[in-house]
């Protein structure tokens, strides 16, 4: 029972960092229709920004306020490497989805590399709060807090993001855009802005991610970002483009089922499994469990 | 979707018409006659200083060559997908991954001789690239280079994991060179594995040329250029999707093949994603859908990862600030920059460079009287 409790809250925070990195990517390929390859490097910008900012940026540290500011200092380097992203480098190929797939493929290899040269290739301990690496007793098992801050993360996360969209202007104008960007454009409204957008929104959100994934995980790398983004890829795919709820469903049933079958099975074969989902998956509902037809 | 349309018909006289008359007879001897001094090249002490580390016939020299030309046969295979057909696959490491650990386990821990294990590694994948392509190309576009992804990654899991023993996980399988004839064994015959390099590039230029120049290639070029109209048309692009993404397949894993041999065993880096978005850069800077353009980006690609390395690490690099030296030793991080800027400004890749400059020397000569 206790091991059941244990994987399932594992499951959940796997599941936590899945969704941070694929609301993004859903929202982004909902509305713009751009497959983001460079999502794992706001994933890495996010994550050592706020392992820089807890050594060098004064006010920050790697415990108490002092760590929440460097955080912060890490999601605002995601957010802003991912508007700038935007504007400079998606915004002048609009419309021409494969060339913005190129370009994103690009800027992973050339961003990753960067990384690599400035910070080396090994990774590096994470400076975390003491409480994050302690356990907390639930029902018996032991869990780590690391796990339970993500979950809680992304649960709020999630909330934002639903809240953002269901009761502003600009939210409206993006769900609007995800369901018919011709019409949304016809009316006169300049989707663009809504890209730039959905671009912040999501280097925001896998930059956080990022960030506390290293606290869990307690290193940093500069890889860290490419493994994590193809079972987002996998999330989204299942999820259904577009579509954060259906981003969060699937988060969670790849997580769990990724950390049960790991478990009980032989190692890897949870990774096996989850590919098979999304075989499935495929094969029985094209469109994922909520959301618009896939294809470009 | 696609980038690469069929070319608007230009017709090639009226774009090219100052060209020496000599050139334009020799011009389709041109390929023979690189491949006759690509043939001749090992025997040639010649000194490349800055090109190449030791004389071109070093074994050194030669390796490099030969896995630059595996790795321009990769991309030319993977062109018929991307540039021919306008598949966007982000899972062809599967099945070049396929055949390097297909003939290396075959050898190595079942025993065959060389003989029998290739064919049998390309047969297997061949029907692993059927297998997968039948699932994955029940969806297209995007969708499609999402599934091919997941499915080279399990590819990558089950050769990292390490299950039944049977790819050595993380160190990598070394191949056992009993089961190799002795003339593809050693440092001093390097010189054979380059040839079959060569033969194997040859090879795959010749089946993608006619495959392309076939009926079949046609209808390949009208599913990439718009493939509802080949399904009014009354054929399935279905098919031949598959068959393209079959024969890909095919082609990659006997260049894995070539490539086992060449490095002497298989690591588990080959199973990486990184390997298919290489090979995407690769076609892109080449320029996709273009005859010789896929196989120039393969060799210059492979040639610059290998030779930025030691340029990065030589003294011109180290003398420049930390902020500039570190970047520039990195080879990826100059890859991927020439390849964005290649993707903004460059569309065609290389293969579009002779017709602009050609433009620009006839605007230059004739002027105004092109104007009419």
């Amino acid at each position: 029972m206790d091991a059941v409790i244990l994987l399932t809250l594992t499951g959940l925070g796997l599941a936590a960092l899945y969704f941070l990195v694929a609301s993004g990517l859903s929202l982004v390929f909902g509305l713009a229709d751009v497959l983001n390859f460079a999502h794992g490097l706001f994933l890495g910008v996010g994550a050592y920004a706020t392992w820089w900012a807890a050594g060098n940026l004064p006010g920050a540290g790697s415990d108490g306020f002092g760590f929440v500011v460097a955080v912060a200092f890490g999601v605002a380097a995601g957010t802003l490497m991912a508007v700038l992203v935007e504007l400079v480098l998606i915004r002048p190929l609009y419309s021409r989805t494969i060339e913005q797939v190129l370009v994103t493929v690009g800027l992973s290899l050339a961003g990753v590399a960067l990384l690599q040269a400035t910070w080396g290739a090994d990774a590096r301990p994470f400076p975390r709060p003491e409480w994050t690496r302690q356990v907390t007793t639930i029902l018996g098992a032991q869990v780590p807090n690391g796990g339970l801050l993500l979950i809680v993360a992304a649960v709020l996360v999630l909330a934002a993001i639903l809240a953002f969209l269901q009761w502003t202007r600009y939210g409206l104008i993006i769900r609007a855009g995800v369901e018919n960007r011709e019409m949304v454009t016809a009316l006169g409204i300049d989707v663009r802005k809504a890209f730039t957008l959905v671009f912040a929104i999501g280097g925001a959100a896998a930059a956080l991610a990022g960030a506390l994934g290293s606290v869990y995980f307690g290193t940093v790398s500069p890889q860290q970002g490419g493994s994590l983004l193809i079972f987002a890829f996998i999330v989204v795919v299942i999820g259904g483009m577009g579509s954060v709820v259906g981003s969060a469903y699937a988060a969670v049933a790849v997580g769990l089922l990724q950390q049960f079958v790991n478990y009980y099975g032989t190692s890897g074969l949870g990774d096996i499994c989850v590919v098979a989902l999304l075989a499935v998956v495929l094969l029985l509902r094209p469109q994922g469990i909520a959301g618009k037809v896939a294809t470009a | 979707m696609t980038e690469v349309k069929s070319p608007e018909v230009t017709a090639p006289a009226a774009a090219v018409p100052s060209e020496p008359a000599g050139w334009s007879r020799l011009r389709p001897f041109l390929p023979l006659v690189v491949l006759a001094v690509a043939l001749i090249l090992p025997y040639s002490t010649l000194h490349l200083p800055g090109i190449f580390e030791g004389a071109l016939n070093s074994p050194g020299t030669l390796q490099l060559l030969a896995v630059c030309l595996v790795f321009g046969g990769l991309a030319a295979g993977y062109d018929l997908l991307f540039g021919r057909t306008g598949m966007l696959s982000f899972g062809h490491a599967l099945y070049f991954a396929a055949g390097v650990y297909g003939t290396d386990i075959l050898i190595t821990r079942v025993g065959l001789p060389l003989w029998q294990a290739a064919p049998l590694a390309i047969v297997g994948g061949i029907i692993l690239a059927g297998l997968v392509g039948a699932v994955a190309l029940r969806t297209v576009g995007i969708a499609f280079a999402m599934v091919t992804l997941a499915f080279a990654q399990v590819g990558a899991i089950l050769v990292a994991r390490d299950f039944g023993g049977l790819t050595g996980g993380e160190e990598g399988l070394p191949l056992d060179v009993a089961g190799v004839p002795s003339g593809l064994v050693g440092v001093a015959n390097t010189v054979n594995l380059y040839w079959l390099a060569l033969a194997y590039l040859v090879v795959v230029v010749f089946v993608v040329h006619r495959v392309s120049n076939s009926p079949t290639g046609r209808v390949l070029a009208g599913v990439r250029d718009d493939e509802r109209r080949i399904g009014v048309l009354g054929l399935d692009p279905y098919r031949f999707k598959l068959v393209a993404f079959t024969l890909a397949g095919g082609l990659a894993a006997a260049g894995g093949v070539v490539y086992c041999l060449i490095v002497g065993g298989a690591s588990p880096h080959i199973t990486s994603s990184e390997l298919t978005l290489s090979l995407l850069v690769m076609v892109v800077l080449g320029g996709p859908g273009t005859r010789w353009g896929p196989v120039l980006g393969g060799i210059l690609y492979m040639y610059l990862d290998h030779r930025l390395i030691s340029v990065g690490s030589s003294g011109a690099i180290d003398a420049l600030p930390a902020f500039l030296s570190r970047p520039l030793s990195q080879p990826l991080f100059v890859l991927g920059t020439v390849f964005i800027l290649a993707v903004y400004f460059f569309p065609g890749g290389l293969a579009s460079l002779a017709p602009r400059l050609a433009l620009l020397r006839n605007a230059l000569r004739l002027g105004p009287r092109r104007e009419s």
